[in-house]
């Protein structure tokens, strides 16, 4: 059946959104070799004969098929010659950045599988690997294309000297982290790597996907990915009430999150529940001197895609403003089958200055951009 | 600002009757199991659920507590405590207790028969105005469904309880006997909070503190939701009703837009969805009050409800001696008054049909 759905205003003043601020774009590989050039012999060796090692049942394939060829792509996104979506620069400003004159582009690269390697040390390797290629492949090449170190979060030294490493080559915007790690983000053991992302002035980029090996929700593995989907929405939720709870933000005054690919409509609604029920158990952490609504507004910032569709239009904007646009970032997740347009994502028009905010202002303002 | 009367005929939808000890179950086992208990020692065991320390500030309101024994482990109290004070015409008693979380489904299946029987003796008995879930071992379906036939001719078992959380997704086929049990004897299905922590609480792993896991149980209910409704339990038992309970209420709204979404893209993938999952929510699933997770402001409180764009969704629940409200303010304020009626009384008994039949 399908569903008609009334009172949808497109903006289609595409115009106002010259110049905006991709908070999600996705570049990958051309072929299985693209990262050799950056891996050392012995890393070399381990790739080509072990090679990566995942908390799950399939090597290479995803436990959850997309619903389109390569892992969900666009279908459109392929070049002409069969290359994968996002493998190819000049298509990738042909369908988005010179399309809508993106100003900046965040890469989220999903390729490598640093962050989840079972081997932390061929992890870290490929870490690196992965932050020599987007130089070498997209951010020189094109400027307007900003990086994202990667690390392996269960190799502490290695993760903070690869941090420590990139810190101040503006040509990286963030720090990249894996949201389904083998514990919740906000426990001791990450702290140190938390610290150098914040002492090197370093937003943390939560972007969701992969596994940790543990089931996708707490009630086990779903069958579907019409589950496994929304169910990135409760790994949010978990990593917001982890980073919380824990009082990363008080041990980290300066510390900034953004969680990206996530939605962010659940945000406000988690937030009512954690003020209500740390009343009632604020002796168990009483190292929390704010309610965490507080800590989530001050510290956490969200992209947009994907955008939830409320059945009213207009709970959009009652929902903006519960988060506040200040802490709204707008991304098209280029080139995934869902990737959200700018013209047409929201579907009622937005006041001029929380679209100012939402596409532009606020990545600007977090990422020091001019 | 005043909080609203509770109307006569109300139903409280959640009570927590516990357990003291496990010395009152022996009666109510069968020989084979006593004896077994017994030489196991098992009876000195309180099998307290780690999803719900009874000391926990949360799990018992200071004046509700007892001189000995768990809060809710005392029929005279729960009179004295909430019955005869916010004088529901009915209460839903929901044990939560150690056997639904048992690796041994034999075990599990025997304790879980033993507190059926103890609830229909001590306190069924005790006090017209109680009626119960049946407690049923979640991760052996065939037994649950076994329980389910042997208690169902007694109408004072009005619902059949499971956790949110529990070895596989709840929608997933293994468990369809507990489902089809159920519709045959038109009983709802009751998802309470809770875990038998056969996983982490979330895809990242163990979190550290009891706070996180209590917040994080909308997310359980999350999921859970989605497994009913992606596997089609609603498509093939079309009489079923299942009633979310201690979820909280104000995560569902954007949940739903969210699967909402994903099922216009998603949907090849299960053909058998032919509804948006929105629709099925509004017209299978109820949502227990307490502990309402209300936004700071009325006006935000309205949208909340617009939203949920159904007022037959709200069940009125007390959740007693979990400590959620001080005084007899069991309904949150800001609510419309003739919501308040739908909640309290007109949707209960429609979610509960066995409740007309005694009133």
């Amino acid at each position: 059946m399908n569903v008609t759905v009334l009172d949808r205003k497109p903006d289609n003043s595409a115009q106002s959104h010259l110049g905006f601020i991709d908070c999600d774009v996705h570049p990958y590989v051309k072929g299985p070799n693209d990262f050799d050039p950056f891996l050392s012999k012995r890393w070399l060796e381990h790739k080509q004969t072990i090679g990566g090692r995942t908390r799950q049942g399939l090597a290479k394939t995803a436990m959850y098929p997309r619903m389109s060829p390569g892992t969900g792509m666009r279908m459109d996104a392929w070049t002409k010659t069969g290359g994968h979506p996002g493998s190819d620069l000049p298509l990738m400003q042909e369908q988005l950045l010179d399309l809508f004159g993106v100003a900046y582009g965040l890469l989220a690269p999903l390729v490598g599988g640093a962050g989840g390697e079972r081997n932390v040390e061929f992890g870290s390797a490929m870490a690196t690997a992965v932050n020599e290629w987007q130089l070498a492949n997209w951010c020189d090449p094109d400027p307007r294309l900003l990086g994202a170190i990667q690390v392996n979060i269960e190799h502490t030294e290695a993760a903070i000297a690869e941090i420590e490493k990139r810190a101040g080559d503006r040509r990286f915007a963030q720090v990249n982290i894996p949201p389904r790690g083998l514990e919740p983000l906000g426990r001791r053991r990450y702290w140190p790597i938390l610290e150098a992302c914040a002492a090197n002035n370093l937003p943390v980029s939560l972007h969701l996907g992969g596994t940790s090996g543990h089931a996708s929700t707490g009630g086990g593995w779903p069958s579907f990915y019409h589950e496994e989907h929304p169910s990135y929405v409760q790994t949010m939720q978990t990593l917001v009430t982890s980073l919380v709870c824990e009082g990363v933000f008080e041990h980290i005054p300066n510390l900034k999150v953004v969680l990206v690919e996530g939605g962010f409509a659940w945000l406000p609604a988690l937030c009512w529940r954690l003020d209500k029920h740390w009343k009632r158990l604020k002796a168990e952490v009483p190292h929390l001197t704010r309610s965490p609504s507080e800590y989530v507004h001050d510290h956490i910032w969200v992209t947009t895609q994907p955008i939830e569709e409320p059945e009213r239009p207009q709970d959009m904007l009652a929902t903006l403003e519960w988060i506040g646009p200040d802490r709204v970032m707008f991304s098209t997740d280029y080139p995934h089958w869902d990737q959200d347009d700018p013209r047409y994502a929201f579907k009622i028009p937005l006041p001029d200055d929380w679209k100012r905010k939402i596409y532009r202002d606020n990545a600007r303002a977090l990422y020091n951009l001019d | 600002m005043d909080r609203p009367a509770i109307p006569t005929g109300a139903i409280d939808c959640d009570i927590h009757p516990a357990v003291p000890n496990t010395r009152v179950l022996l009666p109510y086992l069968d020989d084979y199991w006593r004896e077994h208990v017994l030489r196991r020692g098992l009876e000195r065991e309180n099998f307290e659920p780690s999803c719900y320390p009874a000391n926990a500030p949360i799990n018992g309101r200071p004046d509700w507590r007892l001189p000995s024994g768990p809060p809710g482990s005392s029929l005279q109290a729960l009179q004295t405590h909430m019955l005869d004070r916010l004088h529901p015409s009915h209460a839903i008693c929901n044990v939560i207790h150690g056997a639904q979380v048992m690796f041994s489904e034999d075990l599990s299946a025997a304790l879980c028969r033993a507190i059926n029987n103890w609830i229909k003796a001590e306190w069924l008995d005790r006090d017209p105005r109680l009626r119960a879930s049946i407690v049923v071992p979640p991760h052996s379906a065939d037994l649950a469904a076994e329980e389910i036939n042997r208690l169902a001719p007694d109408h004072r078992f009005v619902q059949v309880l499971l956790l949110a959380m529990t070895e596989l997704p709840l929608g997933r086929r293994q468990n369809w006997p507990i489902y089809k049990a159920a519709e045959a004897h038109g009983l709802p299905i009751g998802i309470h909070a809770g875990s038998s922590f056969r996983h982490p609480p979330s895809a990242l792993g163990w979190p550290s503190y009891y706070l996180e896991d209590y917040v994080s149980q909308s997310q359980g209910f999350a999921a859970a939701l989605n497994s009913l409704i992606s596997e089609g339990v609603f498509v093939k038992f079309p009489a079923l009703k299942v009633v979310l309970i201690e979820s909280g209420v104000t995560w569902l709204p954007a949940s739903l837009w969210r699967l909402d979404k994903t099922w216009r893209g998603v949907r090849s993938e299960v053909p058998w969805l032919e509804q948006q999952p929105t629709e099925t929510v509004r017209e299978h699933v109820r949502l227990t009050l307490q502990p309402f997770d209300a936004p700071p402001t009325e006006p935000q409180l309205r949208t909340l409800l617009e939203q949920l764009g159904s007022d037959r969704m709200l069940l009125f629940s007390s959740d007693y001696p979990h400590w959620h409200f001080d005084g007899d303010d069991a309904l949150p304020s800001g609510l419309p008054a003739d919501l308040i009626h739908k909640i309290c009384v007109d949707n209960p008994l429609e979610t509960y049909p066995r409740l007309k039949e005694t009133t």
